[in-house]
C-alpha cells in the first residue's frame, strides 16, 4: 500500500501471555505505543492467556507491580482501533467479552463517532487475519 | 511426609499443574500462584483436573495474584481455598516440605 512516498504495511501485535507473570504483556504494550508514532496499520491479537490482559477489575496493589490495564483504553487515542479478540481462547477459560474492557476509538470519517475496536472472531477468522499481515511481532 | 506443591504457570500454556497433580501424592497440597492462579478457576478447560484431585489434595491459591488479574475470588472451584501472603508463610511452616514447580 503507498500513501504519497511512504510505504504503510501491516503490522500485527499477537499477544498470548497472561499479564504480570511474565513481562511480554507490558512489554508488548510498550512497543505498540511505540509503533503507533510510524503512521502504520496496526492490529492487535488477544489470544491464548492473552485475553487475561484485557480483564476488568484488575487491582495489583497487593503484587507490588504497575497496574498497566488502564492504558488499553487509551490505543484509540494512538489510532490503533483493529483489535482481535479469539472466541475459543474466552470460551477455553470460561470467559465472555462482559468479562473484558470495552476498547472504543472515535471515528474522523464519521463525526467522531465513538465505535468498538475489539472484534470478536473465531480462530479461523482469525487466521485470515494473520494471512494477510506484512509482519507479525509475537508477545 | 506432607509436601507443598507451588505451581506458578497457566495450565493453559504448560503442563506444570498437569504433572504437578499426577505426582503429587494423596494428603499434600498445592498452591497456584502467579498466572498459576488461572488454574484455579472454574469453568475452564482446565478446571476438571482441580476438580477431579481434590478429593485427595488441598487446592489453594493466592488472593493477591487473582486480584491482580481481575479474577474474582467467588468464582475459584469449590473447594479452592483462597490464602494471602501470610497464609502462603503459614502453608510453608506446616508442610515438611515445599516443590516448586517451574
Amino acid at each position: 500500500m503507498e500513501d504519497g512516498d511512504q510505504v504503510i504495511k501491516k503490522f500485527m501485535y499477537m499477544n498470548r501471555k497472561a499479564p504480570y507473570g511474565t513481562i511480554y504483556a507490558l512489554e508488548s504494550l510498550e512497543v505498540v505505543l511505540i509503533a503507533a508514532a510510524f503512521d502504520q496499520d496496526v492490529s492487535l491479537v488477544f489470544a491464548d492467556d492473552g485475553v487475561y490482559q484485557l480483564m476488568k477489575g484488575q487491582n495489583t496493589d497487593d503484587i507490588g507491580m504497575k497496574n498497566f490495564s488502564p492504558t488499553y483504553s487509551a490505543l484509540g487515542d494512538y489510532d490503533i482501533k483493529k483489535i482481535y479478540i479469539e472466541k475459543e481462547s474466552l470460551e477455553e477459560r470460561g470467559l465472555t467479552l462482559e468479562d473484558l474492557q470495552e476498547l472504543k476509538y472515535e471515528d474522523e470519517d464519521d463525526d467522531w463517532a465513538e465505535k468498538d475496536s475489539i472484534h470478536l472472531v473465531s480462530r479461523a477468522e482469525l487466521a485470515d487475519v494473520i494471512d494477510q499481515q506484512d509482519v507479525v511481532f509475537s508477545f | 511426609m506432607a509436601m507443598l506443591h507451588t505451581v506458578n504457570k497457566s495450565p493453559f500454556e504448560r503442563n506444570a499443574l498437569e504433572s504437578c497433580i499426577s505426582l503429587a501424592k494423596a494428603g499434600s497440597s498445592i498452591l497456584l500462584t502467579e498466572d498459576g492462579v488461572v488454574g484455579a478457576m472454574q469453568g475452564t478447560a482446565h478446571s476438571k483436573k482441580i476438580e477431579d484431585a481434590m478429593a485427595n489434595i488441598s487446592f489453594y491459591v493466592l488472593g493477591p495474584d487473582l486480584k491482580a488479574r481481575g479474577l474474582s475470588e467467588s468464582n475459584v472451584v469449590n473447594g479452592v481455598k483462597v490464602v494471602d501472603y501470610s497464609g502462603f508463610v503459614d502453608l510453608a511452616a506446616d508442610h515438611d516440605s515445599v516443590q516448586s514447580w517451574l
